[in-house]
């Protein structure tokens, strides 16, 4: 069982009495200077960090680690690396669970996860509940330490800042903050109560971008989400792209540029890498294919199939793509996102 | 017989609450549904916002993740979602709207287990973002079915705080001042919060409906308001919008 590092970052100052303390596990370490003794040894060379999605997962995610996931759920989320996650049966992986909807499901599927911070877990917003994602959290295959998408997101943004914690204004006086694992403080100016949002410095993060040069510097069109802050937040980072493009093109318009190369660790050219989820401008959601994951969970011995076909019997993200109707499909989900269907 | 059915009803009179150059965080389904038809009424300048990143979108259809690319078509801005908790942390969001599977008397929201948290029976995708709005909007609205398991004192978790044990109770846990439960639209009435207590009172009844129905399908004692109306019915305008403009696929409304 791995560590609850709220009691080890607590436990140094005896002065402050806290007057309500989340009462779950903290997953992962808070501490800025041990997350920045990390960041001054990594390398700041902008060099070519090009490889494969296979190469990257292998190398780069280890049992036991905490991954993070960028999008949305259900958007913009990086499929490719999570179905290598499921082949290559990465275990006991600690997961940050911000609307977590399609990307849960598929580590879930796979047996990745056994904790995660819960802000928004086992759902696909308007689509239903996932079986599956359910019952690992029912039955406790699954451990959970609540929260909240605004504290969760600020967690991220304190480690992007160098920051232990941030202080914010939501969950206080209910049980979200009770099972979570925050603190009460106050105001050190005004002594009203503020919850202490522990940093979040997952140990990998893997975020499906728009376009990337081989450097890792990247552009996202449509909403960022929290994905800004966990990019820096991160401690590894693999990045899927749409596109890799040259480097004179992010120096043309340095504006667009929302991830630094030096936050990156990983480079992949994946197209259509979001699928089957939302992709800004360029792929709508394949509800089709959702839906019948989510009615799939339903049979255990159809879904296990589901998972061969979709998952363990393609060698990567083309050969899944292929199997859900490949370029064709794709062309409709981008008729669709242009909203040429609307009636 | 009406010419509309329970959630046309629900989501017309929800609509009715959003003020022209107001602005709103919604979710999908219903709560957007009603903004949707509100920028199409009386508020079309009311300003909606989503979770994921989305500012100001002209919504063309129903999105199905508020995160997906028709919560920013057209918008004014795609950012982050600490941007969007931000802004509600400023005090700069005027209404949201939330879901649950339970409610208590004082508006408190459980969506997230039924059960042992460790072992729950029923586990719930928890806050999301419910919580940080239910905390951080002024107005925090619902539509819901009402009936006695769902609007129960013997809530098993608070996800989202309405007025927790009372008046002044959010302000003294922390919560910025100002905010709470503002209304409770469901398929038999119109509920509000009496200032004195913060528990919730029955403030309109649906055409119909009795108030022994609102009783029966109530788990803990309501307040009435002094002064009870019935609930004024869709205009023949506001259903055509909303059926041929909001929901054409009748996703929502569909559901009766």
């Amino acid at each position: 069982m791995s560590k609850d590092y709220k009691d080890y970052h607590a436990a140094g100052d005896q002065e402050v009495v806290y007057k309500k303390v989340g009462t779950r596990r903290l997953f992962s370490n808070p501490d800025a200077d041990e997350a920045r003794e990390h960041f001054t040894s990594q390398s700041r060379r902008m060099v070519d960090k090009t490889t494969t999605v296979k190469d990257a997962v292998a190398n780069l995610i280890s049992d036991g680690d905490y991954f993070a996931a960028g999008g949305f759920g259900s958007n913009r989320i990086p499929a490719a690396v999570l179905h290598e996650m499921v082949r290559q049966k990465k275990k006991n992986l600690g997961f940050a669970g911000h609307t977590s909807t399609h990307d849960m499901q598929i580590l879930v599927a796979g047996k990745c996860i056994d904790r995660c911070d819960a802000a928004y877990v086992v759902g696909l917003e308007a689509r239903g509940l996932s079986k599956n994602a359910r019952k690992s959290f029912e039955n406790g295959d699954i451990e959970a330490t609540e929260w909240s998408n605004a504290t969760l997101a600020w967690r991220y943004k304190a480690a992007a800042m160098g920051l232990s914690f941030l202080p914010a204004r939501s969950i206080l006086g209910t049980d979200t903050m009770k099972y979570s694992a925050a603190m009460e403080v106050p105001c050190p100016f005004t002594g009203k109560p503020y919850v202490a949002v522990p940093a979040l410095y997952p140990d990998v993060a893997a975020i499906h971008v728009h376009c990337s040069d081989i450097y890792g510097n990247c552009q996202i069109k449509g909403i960022s989400v929290s994905d800004l802050d966990l990019a820096r937040a991160a401690k590894k980072l693999i990045i899927t792209t749409e596109r890799i493009i040259h480097n004179d093109e992010i120096r043309r318009e340095p504006h667009l540029t929302v991830i630094p190369y030096y936050e990156v660790d990983a480079v992949i050219e994946v197209p259509y890498g979001a699928y089957p989820s939302n992709m800004a401008y360029e792929y709508f959601t394949d509800e089709d294919h959702i839906k019948e994951w989510l009615d799939t969970e339903k049979d255990e011995k159809a879904f296990r199939e589901f998972l061969d076909k979709n998952i363990y019997n393609c060698k990567n993200h083309w050969e899944y793509l292929e199997v859900n109707g490949g370029l064709e499909k794709i062309n409709e989900l981008r008729i669709q996102e242009n909203l040429s269907d609307i009636v | 017989m009406s010419n509309y059915n329970g959630m046309e009803l629900m989501i017309c009179l929800a609509s009715r609450y959003l003020e022209d150059d107001g602005s709103v965080v919604v979710g999908t389904g219903a709560p957007c549904a009603a903004a949707m038809l509100a920028q199409r009424t009386r508020a079309p300048k009311l300003m909606v916002m989503f979770e994921a990143g989305g500012i100001g979108p002209r919504l063309p259809s129903m999105p199905i993740s508020v995160g997906d690319s028709r919560t920013y078509y057209k918008g004014l801005l795609t950012t982050s979602m600490p941007e969007i908790m931000e802004a509600c942390q400023k005090g700069m969001v005027d209404y949201t709207f939330l879901g649950g599977a339970q409610i208590d008397m004082y508006g408190n929201i459980n969506s997230t287990i039924i059960g042992d948290y460790d072992r729950p029976k029923v586990r719930f995708p928890g806050s999301g973002g419910a919580n940080d709005l239910a905390s951080l909007c002024i107005k925090t609205m619902m539509i819901t079915p009402q009936d006695k398991n769902r609007f129960t004192n013997d809530i098993e978790f608070i996800t989202s705080p309405g007025y927790l044990t009372g008046k002044g109770a959010r302000e003294a846990a922390g919560l910025p001042p100002g905010g709470g439960p503002y209304k409770i639209i469901t398929n038999l009435a119109v509920l509000g919060f009496d200032e004195e207590t913060c528990r919730m009172r029955v403030e309109m009844i649906h055409p119909g409906i009795t108030r022994e129905q609102i009783i029966e399908n109530t788990g803990f004692e309501l307040l009435w308001a002094p002064e009870v109306l019935e609930s004024e019915p869709p205009s023949d305008e506001e259903l055509e919008i909303l059926r041929k403009d909001v929901d054409p696929r009748r996703l929502i409304i569909g559901r009766g």
